[in-house]
């Protein structure tokens, strides 16, 4: 398999991650269903993937203080002690059932994502008819004008 | 913190873990609704999410090398991809905050999932 494709593949999968959208959800079918590859060994590089990704983002993160550290506490270590047992149990599962039980959950993930899109769009239209709000600001930018003028008198 | 909240995390936590041992990702995609919904809000929710994905995804990525679902070479082609797309999305995100991305990501992702099925 020639290096580029997969340094595209991790691109495109980067960049949906980087965006805020599941880049895993994403690199995981481009590895399988373009390139051809094992979907154990697809999930196994993904893995490996967000790592670097994510130590960069979590110190970007740590510096703006965006991290809830008790959160971060209470949610860990029933999620590794799971995750791992989980990874054990995926290497009993033959590829072709693992294929079929990833390609159920990203359909899933995708009817949330369109519940979660359609929600934001009323939620949007719902907001916009505020524009009286612009002739507002402009009145209040022509007082602050007006009070600078006279403060300066 | 409310125990409420204590138990909420635990199952979440829980559940966060075996899908991403199970699949190898899509923890976040769990991850950051399930923090929202316990009252983080949205840029605290994807944080915490990214730092709690990264042990999950060491302690998953040690299993499967001892199973024998590592290859180096994909890993370092894709990797370095990965981490330029990372960067890219992260800047591009200020400048697309745009809800058409999302319907697209959805449409996407059902139609791989769809593909995967047959």
């Amino acid at each position: 398999m020639v290096w580029w494709w997969l340094a595209l593949a991790g691109l495109f999968g980067g960049l949906c991650g980087g965006m805020g959208m599941g880049g895993g959800t994403l690199l995981i079918p481009i590895l399988t269903m373009f390139l051809g590859i094992d979907q154990h060994l697809a999930q196994g590089l993904n893995l490996l993937v967000f790592i670097p990704t994510g130590i960069i983002a979590v110190i970007i993160h740590m510096k703006n203080k965006l991290i809830d550290y008790k959160v971060f506490f209470i949610i860990i270590l029933p999620a590794i002690a799971t995750a791992v047992c989980a990874a054990l149990f995926v290497g009993k599962i033959k590829s072709e059932t693992l294929s079929l039980c990833f390609g159920i959950f990203l359909i899933l993930i995708g009817l949330f994502e369109m519940y979660n899109a359609i929600k934001t769009s009323i939620n949007n239209k719902k907001k916009k008819p505020v524009i009286k709000n612009k002739v507002y600001f402009k009145n209040m930018y022509k007082t602050n004008v007006t009070l600078k003028f006279y403060s300066k008198k | 913190m409310e125990a409420k909240k204590v138990i909420g995390l635990i199952v979440a936590g829980v559940f966060i873990g075996v899908v991403n041992g199970f699949f190898g990702g899509g923890g976040g995609m769990i991850c950051v609704p399930a923090l929202l919904l316990l009252g983080l809000s949205n840029k605290q929710a994807q944080a915490t999410a990214i730092l709690i994905m990264l042990p999950i995804s060491i302690a998953s990525a040690i299993v499967y090398y001892t199973n024998g679902f590592i290859e180096w070479d994909k890993v370092l082609f894709t990797g370095i991809g990965s981490v330029i797309g990372g960067i890219v999305g992260a800047f591009l995100l200020k400048k697309l905050s745009n809800n058409v991305l999302k319907y697209v990501f959805a449409v996407v992702v059902m139609a791989a999932g769809i593909r995967m099925l047959f």
